[in-house]
């Protein structure tokens, strides 16, 4: 299964490195992993995405509360979440039909094209790590010169929070 | 002290050092230490005791851990200093042992330039300690080395590196000092006291036992909870087994004690494991050398497992009622549930385990060749034992004679059996034995080694004359890899490849050359009279180098892959039967 691991952690150099290597000293599955400061600069908050049985995961929670920096997590898939991911796709535009189309498949996912030169357009998309992976489809991998994601990050809704 | 002095980080460190109390710390100077080294130097409240080697100073500093219960202090220099200590950080990570461990590093504006002596001592160390700090100004030293005692201390004990650059410690910079009394983190609060409802369910599970089972771990010892442990079985009149690790938390002298269990453990402790149906673990973490093959672990039981590391619980094997807390505090509310009327053991049940267990013992699983001609391994340990009347502090090396020591020496005490169990650390004996040592130097101290593992930390024989530490190394000599070989014999169809021990040295005469008594066993109606002879030499170092039959197996042995009740006994004991 996959599972939304959310960290809150001292920001301290190094604290980063603990998390990573405890995935890799335990053979533990990292997609995704995203990290930064929150309002309190003396925290970070760490969006991890892994999978595993149901054991695995409680063990990756278990270990990773037992990290010294860490103060607190939650497992945002336990429950009702939001999650999303920023991504910024190059895409070849070399001709009136492919800007005319990637514009209007842009807007069918609420992407934004934020540059644009003679042969090409950067389209910005935020969503779910399943909209993006449609729109990637939909472009087609003979359009695409370059993609960067940003990795999941999620929130819990209503009144679970992730808190000191 | 009360008012601020002005100091330098380095004279910060060393008296932050006494102001915790800390008799002894085991180093090696070198460059990036050396400020550190002059603030040591003239003053007595800190002894510092020169190894030969920085794995020495780890594994002497965990030896007077595990002793005392108080944290080992260890301070070496980078680089070099750092690696060759990382064996002995490791070792007592594996056993989650309380260790400070100070390494020098190149000054902050030179790290990452590859400079003289630079290693990242914290990321190297980063998988094997409870945690790790880079000390960047001297204004964070001494609340750093604060937390450090305090993590290593507090909940699962372990070891924790501060890596101090050479100008954190520069003797011209100095700020004020006030000795931190006591430290908060937001981010680490160890529970101690158990859950009162889990409590309360876990005694009932207890309680409902036809055929209990206690198996007790190394987190008893670190509790300091033997005297709770043993009440607690002793109100119930269970069988109780202890691992490696925990040997010594029961009494081993004791009825009810069945003996160790795992891959060497007795045949009624193992057959007891395999038929119980209720499994109390208490303070152990289910290492794959105890539970054998996973899947037919304990089959027909249901579990209680107490242990502070949350991490620990069903980590391997699945737990029906988990306790996590100290398990000093988790007893002491057991026994009083138990004491105030939550019930009594099914007697009839009980009295039928029990002679069910009796049956198992009456194999004699230990039982050797006592006739022969050639001493035998298990026959020296014995005589050790009631030599030292079973009340001498006795560590090991890892191998046949480390097995040995744990299935015949009988202790009846915590803390008197010191060994590398988690991590099996060759070379760990002879230096943990001078961290004993220094903490006892009344006592007997033994070191039981073989020929093998004594060369990987020989050396400290002469740290043993400097410091005059009369230990008295037991060499069980069988010129063999013996664990290894023996591996070999059973599953490698008798290609002895690098077991054999080609080239040893002398080792009476080695230890004469290093200062000390050497002694040679041959026969066994020799041993008695040496060992006597050797213990009475209250203040020598004697190396006895007892030359024993080569061919002696460690058993029973469940071997890797196979459940507890597919033990291999002994051949001649299964040719009997």
């Amino acid at each position: 299964m996959r599972a939304i691991i959310s960290i809150l952690m001292e920001n301290e150099s190094g604290a980063l490195s603990r998390v990573a290597g405890l995935f890799s000293a335990r053979g533990y599955n990292i997609e995704s992993l995203t990290v930064a400061p929150t309002e309190d600069n003396s925290l970070s908050r760490m969006t991890i995405v892994t999978t595993g049985s149901k054991e695995i995961i409680e063990q990756i929670t278990k270990q990773l509360n037992k990290l010294i920096d860490v103060i607190k997590l939650i497992e945002l898939t336990d429950g009702q979440h939001i999650e999303r991911e920023l991504m910024m796709v190059k895409v070849k535009t070399t001709s009136a039909d492919l800007r005319e189309e990637v514009k209007r498949i842009s807007d069918i996912f609420r992407g934004r094209v934020i540059d644009v030169t003679p042969g090409s357009y950067i389209v910005e998309l935020t969503g779910t790590s399943e909209k993006l992976d449609a729109f990637l489809a939909a472009l087609g991998s003979e359009l695409i010169l370059e993609v960067v994601r940003t990795g999941v990050s999620g929130i819990a809704r209503g009144d679970r929070s992730l808190t000191v | 002290m009360g008012k601020s002095v002005e100091l330098s980080g380095a004279e910060i460190l060393v008296q932050f050092l006494k102001d915790e109390g800390v008799e002894f710390v085991f180093g090696y100077p070198g460059g990036s230490v050396l400020h550190i080294y002059d603030a040591l130097y003239g003053q007595t409240d800190v002894e510092h005791i020169l190894v030969r080697h920085e794995q020495a100073a780890t594994h002497a500093a965990d030896g007077y851990a595990r002793a005392t219960g108080k944290p080992g202090v260890v301070l070496v220099t980078s680089g070099p200093g750092a690696t060759n200590a990382v064996t002995g950080i490791a070792t007592a990570y594996m056993d989650s042992i309380p260790m400070v461990v100070i390494t020098g590093q190149v000054p902050t504006p030179v790290i990452g330039s590859d400079a003289f002596q630079e290693v990242d001592a914290v990321g190297v160390t980063r998988p094997c300690v409870k945690h790790n700090f880079l000390v960047k100004r001297v204004e964070d030293l001494a609340i750093t080395l604060k937390k450090a005692f305090y993590i290593a201390t507090t909940g699962r004990p372990g070891p924790v590196v501060v890596d101090v650059p050479k100008d954190v410690t520069d003797p011209r910079i100095k700020i004020p000092y006030e000795h931190p009394k006591s430290v908060t983190m937001r981010s680490y609060n160890p529970t101690m006291k158990g859950h009162a409802g889990q409590t309360k369910r876990a005694v009932e599970m207890v309680l409902s036992a036809k055929r209990p089972m206690i198996y007790s771990g190394g987190g008893v010892v670190l509790s300091d909870a033997a005297a709770e442990l043993t009440e607690f079985t002793r109100i119930l009149n269970y069988p109780i087994t202890n691992t490696l690790m925990g040997l010594g938390a029961y009494p081993a002298t004791d009825e009810q004690f069945v003996g160790m269990l795992g891959m060497h453990g007795t045949y009624e402790a193992n057959m007891a494991m395999h038929e119980c149906d209720v499994l109390i673990a208490i303070g152990a973490r289910f290492d794959d050398r105890v539970t054998m093959k996973l899947a037919e672990f304990c089959p027909l039981a249901k579990v209680v497992h107490i242990d502070i590391d949350p991490a620990s619980i069903s980590k391997n094997v699945k737990v029906d009622v988990p306790i996590v807390g100290d398990v000093k505090a988790v007893l002491v509310d057991m026994i009083k549930l138990l004491k105030d009327g939550a019930g009594k053991p099914d007697q009839i049940a009980l009295t039928k385990w029990w002679k069910q267990i009796n049956e198992w013992r009456g194999r004699q699983c230990l039982e050797y060749d006592r006739g022969s001609e050639l001493i035998k391994p298990q026959y020296v340990i014995e005589k050790l034992w009631e030599v030292t009347r079973g009340e001498a502090f006795v560590t090991s090396d890892v191998g046949q004679h480390q097995m040995f020591a744990a299935q015949y020496y009988k202790f009846d005490k915590p803390r008197r059996w010191i060994n590398s169990g988690g991590l099996g650390t060759m070379g760990f004996g002879l230096p943990a034995a001078m961290g004993v040592k220094l903490a006892h130097r009344d006592a007997d101290v033994a070191c039981v080694t073989g020929e093998g593992s004594i060369q990987m930390c020989i050396q400290e024989l002469s740290t043993c004359l400097q410091y005059h530490l009369p230990i008295k190394v037991i060499n069980l000599n069988n010129r063999y890899l013996g664990m290894v070989r023996q591996w070999q014999e059973f599953s490698y169809e008798g290609r002895y490849s690098m077991s054999y021990m080609d080239a040893l040295p002398d080792f009476m005469k080695l230890a004469e050359a290093y200062g000390h008594v050497g002694m040679c066993i041959e026969k066994p109606g020799d041993v008695e009279g040496a060992l006597k002879e050797a213990f009475a030499m209250k203040d020598r170092l004697v190396f006895m180098d007892f030359i024993t039959d080569r061919s002696e197996n460690v058993y029973p042995m469940v071997e890797a892959g196979k459940a507890h009740h597919e033990m291999r006994m002994r051949v001649t004991e299964t040719e009997l039967a």
